[in-house]
């Protein structure tokens, strides 16, 4: 579906991005990690046909970035990092607009944006002028505009940018409701988010891939087969004595209190491997009530803060 | 054609229903028609055909510095707002996007041109002209408006921000204008070019109700030329 061999893009004397190569399948939902200015903007614009690159090749589907714009264009929606909506339309009017201007014929446009409004939940928000909605309606707007017309590739820069935690996991269940219809390349600083809805990831630093795979892949590459685990443990009663429990069991490394609020509280366990089975034991045994067990959230991020700071360092 | 008859309607509209466009439409009215009563109407020896001429010279005036205030959000408030990422993803050329905006300014600029009806019909109802004459005049008109129009979308395309798009226009603008004066400090055949190029010597034809088609064409030169460039600014930002 992609393939990106040696991109790079300059802004004068800049190298935002230096020979990236990376390829996409079809079907496949890719996490784009990366800090604030890796690159990871400039590396979907050029994706998304907005900028072209300084050098290098970027096909998709068979088409060049460079000679075939136009039928690249056809088959990509791209949301931005900043929804591009025009306040002074309706919803309806401007998804409209935008299913006319991505070449969709006039006797479907009706159908696709009636469709599409659905699948954003907007229906009931079609009428409104988008000046007036909120933010997270803004961004649906914005999602929505980018697959009206029922592209290949869906790039999405940062959708859940801004959002509060009850539009974040709307978002993530569209997002994961797209799998199989389109491809996704869906960049994150909420890492979380990519966590939950990615089958692989690149992560870019200072402008260059430093890694990419699936989450198990990243975590070999940071070397001894593991990123080392998070979990987040919420509990009532007996916080002292289930932090011992814990601490005394193989392959824990650390257990910290993050939260205490009277009984209850919150833990912080750094460990290698599979131990939550083992840590509820130990919390039922030290005669804590256990009321969340949470490990996948922090995996990620603790791969990706160790690649970009492993790579700092070196 | 379609992507730029689409480009147009959505930005036809965006002026229909912002107030800003109206605001700067009723200034250039309130503006023409205080000019036409203090200079254009004043002096019984006149006739109607003088005063028509003063008419379409005070517009003229106000249809080219309106042009730059109309015209200078046209690109320059796609790229602040980042709706030019709409555009640009989109399976249009950039030329269709500066064709679109420039004829729905120039047709919301008609609106301008629909409403200063009024003050030639007085002109006919209470005088004698010729229908060829106040033809002829709303005909340079249109192509003043053209020119102004385009040169604006040029200067809207070389920023993100709306006032320095107006500067920039009115600079070009100021210097169509004046460059006349350059001809006094050259000698032939410079001279001639540089008074030539002076947008005002253009319109004096159509003023008295003449079309020739060599001033025809500098409008239209003018107006091709500010467009062309700036398409190519629009093709030059996907590089930077």
């Amino acid at each position: 579906m992609i393939t990106v061999d040696g991109l790079t893009k300059y802004y004068g004397e800049r190298a935002a991005i230096r020979d990236l190569h990376f390829t996409i399948q079809k079907g496949e939902v890719i996490g784009f990690l990366g800090l604030n200015g890796a690159g990871k903007s400039t590396t979907l614009k050029v994706l998304g046909c907005v900028l072209l690159p300084t050098s290098g090749h970027v096909t998709i589907d068979g088409f060049d970035v460079m000679k075939d714009p136009h039928e690249i264009r056809k088959r990509i929606g791209f949301l931005p990092d900043t929804p591009p909506l025009y306040d002074e339309m309706t919803v309806e009017g401007y998804l409209t607009f935008v299913c006319e201007l991505r070449g969709v014929s006039g006797d479907l446009v009706a159908s696709r944006v009636t469709e599409v409004m659905k699948k954003t939940a907007l229906s009931d928000r079609r009428d409104d002028v988008i000046s007036s909605l909120s933010h997270g309606y803004r961004q649906r707007v914005g999602v929505a505009q980018a697959m009206v017309h029922k592209p290949d590739l869906l790039i999405l820069d940062e959708p859940t940018s801004g959002l509060d935690p009850v539009q974040i996991k709307e978002m993530r269940e569209l997002i994961r409701d797209l799998k199989g219809e389109h491809t996704v390349l869906v960049s994150s600083h909420i890492l979380t988010e990519i966590s939950q809805i990615c089958d692989r990831y690149l992560v870019i630093q200072n402008g260059e891939i430093i890694a990419q795979g699936t989450e198990e892949q990243l975590a070999t590459q940071l070397g001894g087969g593991t990123a080392g685990v998070v979990i987040e443990v919420e509990l009532v009663g007996h916080t002292q004595q289930a932090v011992d429990q814990v601490k005394a069991l193989a392959g824990v490394k650390d257990v910290t209190v993050t939260r205490l609020e009277g009984a209850s509280s919150t833990l912080r366990i750094e460990a290698e491997g599979e131990v939550r089975p083992a840590v509820v034991k130990a919390l039922v045994a030290a005669g804590a009530g256990v009321l969340k067990v949470d490990r996948t959230a922090a995996r990620l991020e603790n791969i990706f803060l160790k690649l970009t700071h492993g790579k700092e360092a070196a | 054609m379609r992507n730029v008859l689409l480009i147009s309607r959505r930005e036809l509209a965006a002026y229909l229903r912002t107030m800003s466009g109206y605001i700067i439409i009723a200034v250039m009215l309130f503006i023409d028609g205080l000019l036409f009563n203090a200079f254009a109407v004043p002096g019984a020896a006149k006739k109607s055909s003088e005063i028509l001429a003063d008419f379409f010279t005070l517009t003229s005036g106000i249809t080219m510095i309106g042009s730059i205030f109309l015209s200078m959000r046209l690109i320059a408030e796609e790229r602040q707002t980042g709706t030019i990422s709409l555009l640009y993803s989109s399976p249009i050329h950039d030329l269709e996007i500066v064709l679109g905006k420039f004829l729905a300014s120039l047709g919301f600029l008609s609106l301008f041109f629909l409403s200063t009806l009024y003050m030639p019909l007085l002109v006919a109802a209470y005088g004698k002209v010729a229908l060829g004459h106040i033809a002829a005049g709303y005909a340079g008109l249109l192509l003043v408006g053209a020119s102004g129009m385009a040169i604006g979308t040029f200067g809207s395309a070389l920023t993100r921000s709306q006032v320095i798009a107006a500067v920039l226009s009115g600079v070009m603008v100021l210097a169509l204008t004046t460059c006349w004066l350059l001809g006094k400090v050259t000698d032939r055949p410079l001279t001639d070019v540089v008074t030539s190029l002076a947008w005002w010597g253009h319109f004096d034809p159509f003023r008295s109700g003449l079309v020739h088609v060599k001033h025809v064409t500098y409008f239209v030169l003018v107006t091709f030329l500010a467009l062309f460039a700036a398409t190519r600014v629009l093709e030059a930002r996907r590089w930077r």
